[in-house]
């Protein structure tokens, strides 16, 4: 039955089909892009208006204020990675595949992440310098923002595939999610923090590495098991 | 006589804790349309859902070619074209774009670009391959997702209600579309509330199931 | 879902529900029972009898209560972890109502391992909180607890529901280690060469019987809260079985 015309993809091919379908898709609804971006910025400027503008006291809690920022603003973005394919059907399109779930996850979580968590990181200097994080520890947040944002992504993304299905997702995929992100956020921080005093961060850059590795093998399949749950309801 | 493409064993399906249908048996050969009766609310959907594997909230057993459809997962998938209530349209993208994603994900559908606008123009979008689907009516939705019966190889065809949001002329081609299907050896199971113009077509009544439940719990 | 296993036969016994109500109504008293006279033992002995600590004086009895609830509170989630896993991959209904009940119970248990523990900490730190590495893990798993009970509460349909709580509690499962892991890094990071109470004092045997006195007595009444729950949640997933209509007649 298989002719030339037909789509016969290998893995790879599924792969970037996917990746390149969920960019564009992002890319045609440009204003949803920017929201996350413009909120990642406004919570880092509560923190000077709500507590002191004071340079030194910012520059002790800029890392930490960067990174809460960019993981709320994370989990802002995260209800959308299914919805939208759960509310039109392509999801069921894509459960009915018979290509793996899990493959077609990781090719959808990397597009979130190249739309969410990499501006984020490119925008983190910004944000940076408005909190007067000490120079040294510049490299160290971006390094730590580049590890550590697509282990976000992987884990809101099983929040988001197991709350798609319920109407009242958006507040409860935070519940899910914000303490399954801790230990990136105190890895993350404290990598920050040492380059700040001038430590080595190698140590940090592993462990993330680490929890991001874990993530990339774990995560697909637990979204995969979660959005066959969510569909089936 | 051969083993049955998809074979139904003793199926049992509650919902909202009423008994949707039980001990349903029926089998579907190679070159049969099927047809899935009876009234709104008697679990067609659900049933038409439990088939294509999408829902795993029943007891009872499928097979797929003589083998229990769990473990013929992938065979299953590829010989399988699912047409829902959602028409699974990206609205940002066109019916082309649409038509190219579901290729993807589906192996045996054709990806050639005449073969597409052909499929478009047979379900009265010629001219439109290249609009966002969002400016498209939910119809004409429905029709970018029906197009896919003209691009798919896939044997096995679960159609829920293909003939809502089409004239009359449309759902005659539709017809003929779906009997050559089975005379090319496909087959077909839907649900819809059309008379069916279609030979040999064969019934499954969830309808009487339903009623004889309706009457035992009134108000239930 | 994943491919089933075929296990032996009283493997699927134990997952009728049925099966579980009659025997949990015979062991229901023993443990219940048990859990009475090893609470009142444990309880009377550890705050009455065993030598005050030489560091924090009669304060530190409170330990007899807090550490079997921490202790407990992480099992908990243990075994609503594991009987979410075994639900997923052999459909047993008992499995899936046990890890059900078990996040109500596990998440009090927690709240009790916080409070026991801001109160400790009230005469020996002067605050009510002080972000101890255990406290803190123990919040987190509080957290956990939560998300899971509400994931449960927020899907109507009762078999996805199990299966999206029982996903979660496997994810959680998998970032405890990582979880306690990082705040344990975290605290010695922040809080260098304080001095940590919530790490057990060095304990003499007068001091350490009547705690693990306490903590079976602990087990035995989970044992018996999580029967109560999970029985009452198959009287009412089974309302419908023949079994359970007899049973509520015959009263």
């Amino acid at each position: 039955m298989t002719n030339s015309t037909t789509s016969d993809l290998g893995l790879g091919a599924v792969f970037w089909i996917t990746l390149k379908r969920d960019l564009l898709l992002a890319f045609r609804r440009r204003n949803d892009l920017v929201s996350p971006l413009v909120f990642f910025l406004m919570v880092a400027t509560l923190f000077p208006l709500g507590v002191s503008p004071e340079p030194k006291f910012l520059s002790e809690v800029a890392a930490g204020v960067v990174w809460v920022a960019a993981l709320l603003s994370t989990l802002l973005s995260m209800d959308g990675l299914f919805r939208t394919d759960f509310d039109d059907g392509s999801l069921e399109q894509m459960l009915l595949s018979p290509q793996p779930l899990a493959l077609l996850v990781v090719a959808k979580i990397c597009a979130h992440w190249m739309i969410s968590g990499l501006p984020l990181t490119i925008m983190s200097p910004l944000l940076a310098v408005m909190l007067f994080l000490p120079d040294g520890a510049m490299g160290a947040l971006v390094v730590t923002l580049l590890i550590g944002t697509p282990t976000l992504s992987l884990i809101g993304a099983i929040g988001a595939g197991l709350t798609v299905g319920l109407r009242k997702g958006g507040v409860l995929i935070t519940l899910l999610v914000l303490p399954l992100y801790i230990p990136v956020l105190i890895f993350g921080t404290g990598a920050v923090q040492a380059a700040a005093s001038g430590l080595p961060i190698n140590g940090y850059l592993a462990i993330l590495g680490a929890i991001l590795a874990l993530g990339v093998v774990l995560a697909p399949i637990a979204v995969a098991a979660a959005l066959r749950i969510s569909v089936s309801n | 006589m051969s083993t049955p493409l998809l074979e139904a064993k003793q199926l049992f399906c509650e919902r909202d804790e009423r008994v949707l249908f039980e001990g349903l048996d029926f089998a579907l050969n190679a070159g049969e349309v099927l047809q899935v009766e009876g009234p709104n609310g008697s679990g067609k959907t659900t049933l038409l859902r439990i088939l294509s594997g999408l829902s795993s909230a029943f007891e009872g057993d499928i097979f797929f070619q003589g083998e229990p459809v769990s473990e013929v997962r992938d065979n299953f998938l590829q010989s399988l074209l699912y047409f829902g209530h959602l028409p699974g349209v990206k609205a940002t993208l066109t019916p082309e774009e649409n038509l190219r994603w579901y290729a993807a994900l589906h192996p045996e559908t054709d990806t050639m670009r005449e073969r597409i606008l052909e499929a478009l123009e047979n379900v009265g979008l010629f001219g439109y391959e290249d609009v966002p689907c969002h400016s498209l009516s939910a119809g004409q939705n429905r029709r970018v997702s029906l197009a896919r019966l003209y691009l798919s190889h896939a044997p096995l065809w679960i159609l829920d209600e293909p003939f809502t949001a089409i004239d009359k002329k449309g759902v005659a081609a539709k017809e003929a579309l779906i009997e050559k299907h089975a005379a090319a050896g496909g087959s077909v199971i839907l649900t819809t509330h059309h008379e069916l113009a279609i030979k040999n077509l064969r019934q499954v009544n969830l309808g009487r199931i339903e009623t004889a439940e309706l009457r035992e719990q009134p108000n239930d | 879902m994943a491919k089933s296993w075929k296990m032996p036969k009283w493997f699927y016994q134990l997952g009728s529900p049925r099966w579980f109500y009659d025997i949990s109504s015979r062991l229901l008293p023993w443990f219940a029972v048990a859990a009475v006279l090893l609470l009142v033992l444990g309880a009377a002995w550890g705050l009455a009898f065993a030598p005050p600590d030489y560091q924090q004086g009669n304060s530190f009895r409170i330990i007899y209560i807090h550490v079997p609830a921490a202790v407990l509170a992480q099992s908990c989630y243990m075994l609503m972890a594991v009987a979410g896993a075994i639900s997923l991959i052999w459909k047993m209904k008992v499995a899936d109502m046990v890890a059900k009940s078990c996040a109500p119970i596990g998440a009090t248990i927690a709240i009790l391992a916080l409070a026991t523990g801001a109160i400790w900490g009230k005469p020996t730190w002067g605050a009510w909180w002080v972000w101890d590495a255990r406290l803190t893990s123990m919040l987190i798993l509080l957290f956990l607890y939560i998300g899971v009970y509400t994931l449960h509460s927020a899907i109507d349909n009762e078999v996805n529901a199990g299966q999206a709580g029982a996903v979660l509690s496997l994810v959680g499962l998998v970032n405890i280690p990582i979880i306690k892991y990082s705040v344990e890094w975290w605290n010695t990071l922040h809080q260098p060469a304080t001095f940590t109470i919530t790490e057990k004092p060095k304990m003499v045997p007068e001091m350490w019987v009547p705690l693990l006195v306490m903590v079976i007595g602990f087990y035995c009444f989970f044992a018996v809260a999580l029967m109560l729950r999970t029985r009452t949640e198959i009287l009412q997933r089974e309302k419908r079985s023949s079994w359970v209509q007899q049973l509520v007649e015959g009263k």
